[in-house]
């Protein structure tokens, strides 16, 4: 699956995307999966309320089931406009 | 519907008449555009990313949602990317309705959700240094009316 990262998600991981082989169930256990990766991951993810996820390019939540999910997407809220 | 997610700048008038120019039988025209804003003097640019993919497809969505609710004829929405500097456009959207209410109306729930719902993001550049624009409680909170 690609994990993306936008804004300041991005820049504290420091790149855009990871391609990654995992069993998560969910977007939380994602979540737990790439903070024991490495510190920068663990900074970026200290405050899930600070963030957003998309699962296949659609807004969903971090108790969302992943399923055959493609494409998983962390950001901040949204400053379009 | 018309949604364009571009690098390039536009033109507001040009833009407003070709949208006025294709509409049949409709009234009313609204059209709103965000300019870029040096609110404390020193902003050298102001960075607007996005996810492309998601950002066409949570526009349209946004804009079939907005055509569900209103009686519009057509609606334009058509964002920047990229850097931007002081008074430059950033985005408009125009709407199109028999009786101005629902333009008008439409206008606004567009704006009102591509602020908070469709991928973008803004860092501000300034001599004092750099900072992602937060997201403002007021924008969440608008949501709330429609």
């Amino acid at each position: 699956m690609d994990v993306l990262y936008f804004a300041w998600v991005r820049e504290r991981i420091g790149h855009p995307k990871d391609r990654v082989e995992t069993r998560a169930a969910t977007v939380r256990d994602l979540v737990e999966e790439l903070r024991a990766r490495e510190d920068r991951y663990a900074a970026a993810f200290a405050d899930l309320s600070a963030l957003r996820v998309a699962v296949d390019q659609e807004l969903s939540d971090f108790d969302a089931p992943l399923g055959d999910a493609r494409e998983v997407a962390f950001f901040p809220p949204m400053t379009g406009g | 519907m018309d949604i364009r997610v571009q690098q390039e700048s536009f033109d507001l008038g040009a833009e407003a008449n070709a949208f006025a120019a294709r509409q049949a039988g409709m009234g009313a025209v609204v059209t709103f555009t965000g300019i870029v804003r040096d609110l404390e003097g020193g902003l050298d640019a102001m960075e607007i990313e996005h996810y492309p993919g998601m950002t066409e497809s949570a526009l349209t969505g946004i804009a079939e949602e907005a055509a569900r609710r209103w009686q519009i004829g057509d609606a334009l929405i058509l964002h920047r990317y990229g850097r931007l500097t002081a008074d430059e456009l950033i985005m408009m959207v125009a709407t199109a309705s028999r009786h101005r209410a629902d333009a008008f109306q439409a206008a606004e729930f567009l704006m009102d959700y591509l602020k908070s719902r469709a991928p973008f993001w803004k860092k501000e550049v300034t001599r004092a240094g750099e900072g992602w624009v937060a997201a403002r409680d007021e924008d969440e909170d608008a949501l709330s009316r429609w």
